[in-house]
């Protein structure tokens, strides 16, 4: 028989505000345990949760990018169960009223074609601590820090069709949160986390197969692998005439299979009902204006506009607007720089990329910014210097602070382009090379590559290019 | 609606209640006759009216997103049944 892969994703985006979503604790990565924890995450009695603005700003904002309905009167409920990082005994979320509705995200796929999956709905909640099984004894231990960050939970119709797409719409959230600032994406901290809803179904069957929830997949790699491993699963199941279960596995990379998480089964029965500390939320018309005006040109937009005004081709375009920072990056190297586009890209792409992979920083670390790489560009791009001394000058620029014109000056590693200066150097490696040129001439004319070096080497790497090769090839010709 | 023994029982385990064997049916024939109370609501026409998530008309008041907390985790702690290396201490969970 064959099967077709349903899979619908629940994408939880930690907000990057800097105090929790119903408290004044810091929300910060790292720290001590319990240090961020006060008496609202720890649910101590009486004590009343108050809304982050931001965390409100930043839900519209994703449905500003996404262009979905935005809910201009939500509700908060209690998703009511026990867990010892759950001290409330609920947690704050939404149901029935999420600030976001439905909208629509396109998502481009490998061979290019535009998928459209359709978004449910994106509701505010809070997050849950942290349990620590190992270190203790007979003992599990509590972190609370992370308990009360506001999260936006993103729920996507089962729209997509194999473990590919799944990963490109989750790719695709992942842009547009970090690109409207809402989002860090960090997935190894957990900012960004990914639960897939999976089921098959025979080809040309409407309805939907019974589906299973996969959670704790942290990267991007290892969801595409969770999603081939439960279809398979599925699959296997149902060819042998058995049944699939619904229910929550976890996914375990190490054994790249996912496991049936028992202990969740039987408290599927949260008992939503709307949380009476908080009062409804009103969004008003002029907000969402003001946000509105405020939202930053989104990835598609500017994917575009790379490949209208710069002349980039689509794949250049897609990897200078992979995320915020390289499209700025960019953006600011051809105004600063005056060089053409092609080149910019080329150089941040290229040179500027490695080195930043091999020392595994990101872009807002790299320690050559924006004014000293627009210098070195520049040089290259007026052709005071070749693009193989440029490498170079890369390099010092990466280990000092010198911008490219200091150590172009201090090295005297100007490009000589000027013809009789070269002239004169091809003249004298002939000179020493009487039994090449014969060769040359009579026909083996692969040498060429042999004076070029000589002369380049003559000139410690500085002579033009363009023009040695010209000048060279005449003179060859006696 | 008519709540049986088996929904008592089901509803005092998600709540975490222990109750006693015997009070089950007193809790069951109880909790039928809120129900029924409150099911004379079905009687009223509420198609025009939208649903109420909280007794007031005011609408949720919010903050600025800044941090105003200090660390008060030695207090907290000291109230603790039991921590650990700044953790708190509960019985092993088992996944």
């Amino acid at each position: 028989m064959q099967w077709e892969t349903v899979i619908g994703l629940e994408i939880h985006a930690q907000l990057a505000t800097r105090s929790k979503i119903f408290s004044a604790s810091s929300t910060q990565y790292g720290a001590e345990p319990n240090s961020q924890a006060n008496a609202v995450d720890l649910g101590m009695p009486g004590v009343l949760p108050v809304l982050n603005r931001e965390a409100v700003h930043m839900a519209i904002k994703f449905a500003l990018a996404t262009k979905a309905e935005i809910g201009t009167r939500s509700v908060f409920a209690r998703k009511n169960y026990f867990y010892p990082d759950l001290p409330k005994g609920y947690q704050i979320s939404q149901m029935s009223l999420p600030i976001v509705g439905t909208g629509i995200v396109p998502v481009e796929l490998d061979d290019g074609e535009i998928k459209m999956v359709g978004l449910t709905r994106a509701h505010l909640e809070e997050d849950a601590g942290k349990s620590v099984h190992e270190n203790f004894h007979n003992a599990t231990g509590v972190d609370l820090n992370r308990a009360g960050t506001p999260l936006l939970e993103i729920v996507s119709e089962p729209d997509m069709r194999s473990a590919k797409e799944a990963v490109a719409y989750a790719r695709k959230i992942h842009t547009l949160v970090r690109y409207i600032e809402i989002c860090d994406g960090n997935m190894q901290e957990g900012s960004f986390r990914c639960d897939a809803n999976v089921s098959v179904r025979p080809v040309g069957q409407e309805e939907l197969g019974t589906r299973s929830e996969i959670k704790n997949v942290n990267s991007f790699r290892f969801l595409e692998r969770a999603i081939n491993f439960e279809v398979e699963r599925q699959i296997d199941i149902l060819e042998d005439g058995g049944t699939v279960v619904q229910e929550t596995r976890l996914y375990d990379a190490d054994k790249d299979e996912t496991r049936s998480m028992r202990s969740k089964e039987e408290a599927n029965d949260y008992r939503y009902f709307p949380d009476p500390d908080l009062l409804p939320v009103q969004i008003e018309d002029e907000l969402i204006e003001s946000l509105r005006a405020s939202m930053p040109e989104l990835p598609d937009a500017r994917r575009k506009r790379f490949i209208s005004e710069y002349e980039l081709s689509e794949y250049d375009a897609g990897v200078m607007t992979a995320d915020r920072a390289t499209a700025d990056y960019f953006e600011t190297v051809i105004d600063k720089s005056g060089a053409s586009p092609k080149l910019a890209c080329s150089w941040i792409s290229g040179e500027l990329f490695s080195r930043l992979n091999k020392e595994s920083l990101e872009l807002g670390e790299s320690p050559v910014d924006t004014e000293r790489f627009s210098g070195l560009v520049a040089r290259i791009h007026d052709n005071t210097i070749s693009g193989k001394i440029g490498k170079e000058i890369l390099d010092k620029m990466w280990s000092g602070n010198d911008n490219a014109d200091t150590i172009i000056d201090n090295e005297g590693l100007r490009q000589i382009s000027d013809s009789s200066e070269i002239e004169s150097m091809i003249d004298e490696v002939i000179a020493a090379n009487p039994d090449q040129l014969a060769e040359y001439r009579s026909g083996k004319e692969k040498l060429l590559s042999y004076f070029v070096g000589q002369v380049m080497k003559a000139s410690r790497g500085k002579a033009n290019p363009g023009e040695l090769n010209k000048l060279l090839q005449e003179k060859l010709k006696g | 609606m008519a709540v049986d023994n088996k929904v008592v029982e089901q509803v005092a385990h998600l709540a975490r209640l222990q109750i006693s064997a015997d009070s089950v049916a007193n809790y069951a024939a109880e909790m039928s006759g809120v129900l029924e109370l409150a099911a004379q609501m079905d009687e009223v026409d509420t198609s025009s009216i939208e649903p109420m998530a909280h007794p007031t008309h005011a609408v949720q008041r919010l903050r600025d997103d800044v941090v105003d907390e200090v660390d008060k985790r030695e207090a907290f702690q000291k109230i603790a049944p039991s921590v650990e290396n700044g953790y708190y201490l509960v019985p092993t969970v088992i996944e």
